[in-house]
């Protein structure tokens, strides 16, 4: 069944859960679902279990395909297979689609209940904490204690960090790729720009567009244009497309350089595809986390109750989420003596490395992942 | 700080200066070891001494070979600093045989005498004889411990056991012990002459 130790063809499942979820604002979701993949065999003990969290565009569809037909595997499927780095010969991975989220996980433009609407604005924004208690929620739907490893890159990584926080008890092995204990004022302020051109997209119609049967198109696409460029290093972009022209040069505001089309590309196909509620409630999810605000800002604080054991990875070209702000895990987790590595990867595509095949960096988390051990002793 | 251990029952090929630093670092201590390589000397302390142990590697294949041997290893170059140290956070900080490649000499051992309540530092010694006899003969020496040629060599801070003395007293640096080994063997007559590994035990005066 495998081309290139593919996991197959996989199919989504609906988890629904009828228990109230209270949210850190203090907003009450009444009830919601959950839509996830798993691929791999839970062991007899429930102790082979690993979580994806996915990141800002994410969703649960990680590894493999839909169909023989399907032109694109899941998101990491480079990562998750049968003796891929994440081998699914001995884990069970799981991959969900984040509350508020557009892939079929309740969300802004699911519909609620009793209501036979689309929730729009009013879905509540929803935090990284709040991902994870309801990802615990899902946990106990599978009947799964605890996870042997929470793996997660850049909002992801966020997620897996709170994992650590929120339930050391239940989480041994946390793999915090290209992420950043909060964000800085400079990554912010791309959020917010993305959120203006979004908001002030007259198709807005202030969350509420579903109605109106439109989408902010316009806003989304340079939203997601704007992140691009952010995804991507100088360099990375100087390789990949220079100055070259698609032509001559024109005098026009047309598409004349290549680095224009891609964007331009890239832009349409996610206005074509993604929810701008959603957008704009993720981005605020990775604004608002920042797990040492209640400790002074003192990081090693926030994690003083932390038990897991840590691979910590960035990359040399990315600055939306530095190695600098990776160190700074880092350094709270060994300010609290913990076992942790950290590799800085040499790479060359700036944030975005974390989603490709670098041998290096494969290898890094193939090495560790092959260490972490478990009994399959009920 | 001694041990009881007894070294030669464990699985490596026997190393004079891992078990001269065993013989410096506390059972269950804290250690982080600077330049650690594939984490040799790591493994040596915690299979050993149940040390808490800590790496700091630049090298991707070392780093690689460090996670693959179980040995925490944090990936920096020790020319910016021990910034993501806290100060006095380690019993012992080791720099084994790379102070000689280090270009920011003076700042290393500083910021180890910071993050380390002691430090363990070792070289190879430049005053040597048989490195003397080299340069007498009108050449830079090349040798098992100095294996590089003038123009290829990692090595820019090579210094004697003299040297090192006269730095440790510049620097307010109390050397609690010294010893100086040549092929294996504890050199007490004419160290520096004689003496081909130079390793110091410090700490801030």
């Amino acid at each position: 069944m495998s081309e290139n130790n593919s996991i197959g063809i996989v199919a989504p499942q609906t988890a629904h859960f009828s228990e109230a979820l209270t949210l850190k604002s203090g907003e009450v979701l009444p009830q919601f679902d959950l839509v996830y993949e798993t691929y791999g065999t839970l062991n007899a003990a429930k102790n082979n279990a690993v979580l994806i969290c996915h990141a800002l565009s994410g969703n649960h569809h990680v590894a493999g395909k839909y169909s023989a037909d399907d032109k694109y595997p899941g998101w990491w499927d480079n990562l998750i297979g049968p003796n891929k780095p994440l081998d699914t010969n001995k884990f069970f991975v799981i991959g969900l689609n984040n509350l508020g989220g557009c892939h079929g996980s309740s969300g802004p433009s699911s519909i609620k209940p009793k209501s036979k609407k689309p929730y729009g604005a009013s879905f509540p924004l929803v935090t990284v904490e709040d991902w994870v208690n309801s990802q615990a929620r899902l946990l106990h739907y599978l009947g799964i204690e605890s996870l042997t490893a929470v793996i997660g890159g850049s909002l992801g990584g966020m997620q897996a960090l709170q994992w650590t926080i929120a339930f050391p008890e239940r989480v041994k092995h946390a793999l915090i790729i290209a992420a950043a204990p909060n964000l800085t004022a400079q990554n912010m302020a791309f959020n917010e720009v993305a959120r203006q051109a979004i908001i002030t997209d007259p198709e807005f119609y202030d969350g509420d567009y579903y109605a109106h049967k439109t989408v902010p198109r316009r806003g989304l696409r340079i939203a997601r244009m704007l992140g691009h460029i952010t995804y991507l290093s100088d360099d990375a972009m100087g390789e990949k497309f220079g100055r070259k022209l698609k032509d001559t040069i024109k005098y026009s505001f047309d598409v004349e350089f290549e680095m224009e089309s891609y964007l331009r590309y890239q832009g349409d196909k996610f206005a074509g595809e993604f929810d701008a509620n959603t957008y704009l409630r993720m981005t605020r999810a990775l604004d608002y986390y920042d797990p040492a605000l209640n400790f002074g800002g003192d990081l090693s604080k926030a994690l003083s109750q932390v038990k897991a054991q840590f691979l910590v990875v960035s990359f040399t070209s990315d600055w939306r989420f530095s190695p600098e702000r990776s160190r700074e895990i880092v350094k709270a987790l060994l300010d609290n003596e913990l076992t942790v590595s950290y590799a800085e990867v040499t790479a060359l595509h700036g944030h975005d490395a974390f989603l490709m095949p670098d041998t290096h960096y494969h290898n890094i988390l193939r090495n560790y992942l092959q260490k972490i051990e478990f009994s399959d002793d009920k | 700080m001694t041990n009881n251990v007894n070294i030669t029952n464990l699985n490596y090929k026997f190393r004079q200066d891992f078990a001269i630093i065993a013989g410096w670092v506390g059972f269950g201590s804290k250690v982080l070891d600077l330049g650690c390589g594939d984490g040799e000397l790591l493994t040596y302390l915690r299979d050993s001494l149940e040390v808490k142990g800590y790496g700091v590697e630049k090298d991707d294949v070392n780093w690689l070979a460090c996670l693959k041997n179980g040995t925490n290893v944090i990936q920096m170059d020790l020319e910016d600093g021990l910034s993501g140290f806290e100060d006095q956070s380690f019993d012992t900080v080791i720099l084994s045989q790379t102070l000689q490649a280090m270009h920011k000499t003076e700042e290393i051992v500083q910021e180890m005498l910071r993050v380390g309540r002691e430090i363990i530092v070792t070289f190879p010694n430049f005053g040597y004889w048989r490195n003397r006899i080299q340069i007498t003969a009108g050449r830079m020496p090349v040798s098992k411990t100095l294996p590089y040629q003038w123009y290829d060599t990692p090595n820019v801070h090579l210094c004697t056991i003299n040297d090192f003395d006269k730095f440790c007293k510049n620097h307010k640096i109390s050397v609690i012990e010294r010893k100086v080994i040549t092929d294996g063997n504890e050199v007490s007559f004419m160290p520096n002459l004689l003496g081909n590994l130079a390793m110091y035990r410090l700490k801030a005066k």
